[in-house]
């Protein structure tokens, strides 16, 4: 098991084939490099296509070439971005607002909580430990879809179904985050820095929140980052719990559009430049904070 | 942070005599378990709790046209759940694509890793960065996407869509393995990559001056040594696969062959908007308790060969 924080190894340290026959070493090059290749179209050609369909009037959209931009294309894509939020009496920008505050807000708070509670887990001896950390393992295997009925029915006895925080708050709990954030914790976070801290008069809450949340950064921001991508996907528990369409993820308002696409065929420009709006910032996310996540990954899948 | 409770005397041997930090220790655990366990109990604990009761329950009534009442009625849901085609065949069905999916997505996944810690490729960044792109897109928009891709009429490729019929009978499942495989697979790569970057580089060292090749290495040394995180990976897809309903539920706008009961929380979905609550409750135990009982199966047969 690895202890160190990002594993890095110098590329190109691991001795390559300049020992075996060259043949066969760029045949291996040539045919690592179509694979890749071929599945660099399998997996971005969706995207694209999603992209050009965006740029393209309801008229182009099928008198066009799928996968070709047309020469308004900007003009348009601005056109169908000014529709898109203001269709319905934005209805759409509100689902954003909304994806944004259950996932951020969600993902936020979710964090800070299995931050501190793997944080516990790892840097105290006290009795019951093992006992909370295996009931919380037992919840990573506990799918957030199988929770939906059962939190639409609890909901239901307390009156609370359709409301902002029938989604919000279940989606707070995250049993993997505990999980990761003790393992990280653990191998991170060296108990005597933690002992110099209690000696210069460091109160235990002070010292996670200045001392060891920086050591977890890295583990804190996967957990955030994958806590917001399950809340922001989360579809099951918005569709049981939800009625009105002014408190809908956009994931659950983009669906509502799609199935009544047959009634209301005007929707289907909407869904398509909806999915791609819906889709950018995770994928900005993503690519802004990789540095972060991937060590973060390493420390979980290494247990 | 004071307490009028004694140190505790169960903290770690080696810890300095401080003066309160016995005190304070209890309080910060309590501090920082605190919050998660109270989430932990009302969000998850109580529902499931709430469900199995839930599920114990029948509804009475005093004559055809009589008031309904809810009443404790054992084992009833559950011998109906028992008894539900439909219900067994949407399990058959999610087992099916799992047992072709996730083997075809994990060995995609280890595939793609590999080539990455291969020293054979350039431009890794970008392939990392491209093959993971879609785990960005929600399972909802992932199936409008590829809606559309299947789609006879609206799709690019329109000259295959035209004469197979990815949405029919026969190939829908298969068409939402690949929409689940299109998101999913970048991901698993990540987490196997993760792991093969943390191996240390000695143990190649010491495997090429034994004249070991690139593939000797994969499979001798690499892929033992990932196996834990291939394990995991394994264990989130099989998951994954029982409880499939975006996608299916959001193809069902593009596909006539996708049945209100086709995959097993689709059943749970429809009879709840019945609503059955009771029969819907019990469907739900019985799946969560077989996701639970083959996620651990399936750790415990993995570690035996694992590590046998």
């Amino acid at each position: 098991m690895s202890t160190s924080t990002v594993p890095r190894r110098v590329q190109g340290v691991t001795p390559s084939n300049r020992s075996g026959p060259m043949r066969e070493s760029l045949i291996s090059r040539g045919a690592a490099m179509l694979i890749m290749g071929v599945f660099t179209l399998y997996f971005l050609i969706p995207i694209y296509w999603l992209l050009v369909s965006s740029t393209k009037s309801v008229g182009q959209f099928t008198t066009t070439a799928p996968l070709g931009f047309t020469p308004d294309a900007i003009p348009n894509f601005a056109a169908n971005i000014g529709r898109l939020f203001s269709y319905n009496d934005g209805i759409f920008p509100k689902w954003i607002v909304n994806s944004v505050l259950y996932a951020g807000a969600g993902a936020f708070l979710g964090t800070v909580i299995a931050g501190m509670c793997g944080y516990a887990l790892a840097k105290y001896t006290f009795r019951g430990r093992e006992a909370v950390f295996n009931v919380v393992l037992s919840g990573v295997l506990v799918p957030a879809t199988a929770l939906a009925l059962p939190l639409f029915l609890i909901f239901s006895e307390i009156e609370l179904t359709n409301t902002f925080w029938a989604v919000f708050f279940p989606s707070v709990v995250s049993p993997f985050g505990v999980y990761l954030a003790r393992i990280y914790a653990s191998s991170s976070v060296p108990d005597e820095l933690l002992e110099a801290a209690r000696l210069d008069g460091s109160g235990e809450l002070r010292t996670f929140f200045t001392v060891a949340v920086r050591l977890m950064a890295p583990a804190l921001v996967t957990i955030f980052l994958f806590q917001f991508v399950a809340i922001w996907n989360n579809f099951f528990l918005p569709l049981i719990m939800l009625r009105d369409q002014t408190l809908f993820p956009v994931t659950l308002g983009l669906y509502a559009w799609n199935s009544s696409i047959g009634q209301n065929p005007e929707l289907r420009s909407f869904v398509i430049i909806g999915a791609l709006v819906s889709i950018v910032p995770l994928i900005i996310a993503f690519l802004s904070l990789q540095r972060f996540w991937s060590g973060g990954l390493a420390a979980g899948s290494v247990k | 942070m004071t307490t009028t409770s004694p140190p505790t005397g169960i903290a770690e041997g080696r810890r300095l005599p401080r003066r309160r930090s016995g005190i304070d220790h209890r309080a910060a655990i309590a501090i920082f378990v605190g919050p998660f366990a109270v989430l932990y109990l009302l969000f998850y604990v109580i529902p499931i709790g709430y469900a199995v009761y839930q599920s114990l329950q029948t509804v009475e009534r005093d004559g055809t046209f009589g008031e309904a009442r809810q009443v404790f009625g054992g084992l009833v849901q559950y011998a109906a759940v028992f008894q539900n085609g439909e219900f067994w065949a949407s399990v058959l069905r999610v087992l099916l694509f799992g047992v072709v999916q996730v083997p075809i997505m994990l060995g995609l996944a280890l595939l793609f890793a590999l080539l990455l810690d291969s020293p054979l490729l350039r431009g890794k960044k970008f392939f990392r960065l491209a093959f993971f792109a879609p785990y960005a897109v929600p399972g909802v928009i992932a199936a409008i996407m590829w809606g559309f891709l299947y789609s006879p009429s609206l799709s690019p490729f329109s000259a295959v869509t035209g004469s197979v019929a990815f949405l029919g009978a026969d190939l829908v499942l298969w068409s939402i393995a690949n929409i689940v495989t299109w998101v999913f697979v970048g991901y698993n790569m990540l987490i196997i990559y993760s792991a093969l970057l943390a191996i240390p580089t000695e143990i190649y060292e010491a495997a090429k001056l034994d004249g070991a090749n690139n593939w000797q290495v994969a499979w001798q040394v690499k892929i033992p040594l990932v196996t834990p995180a291939i394990i995991l990976t394994a264990v989130f897809s099989i998951i994954g696969t029982l409880q499939l309903l975006a996608e299916p539920q959001t193809l069902r706008s593009f596909s006539t062959a996708i049945n209100s009961t086709f995959t097993p929380n689709l059943a749970v979905y429809t009879t709840a908007s019945v609503p059955n609550y009771s029969l819907a409750a019990a469907i739900s135990v019985v799946l969560a308790l077989a996701t639970f009982v083959l996620s651990f199966v399936f750790l415990k047969v993995t570690q035996k060969r694992a590590f046998a």
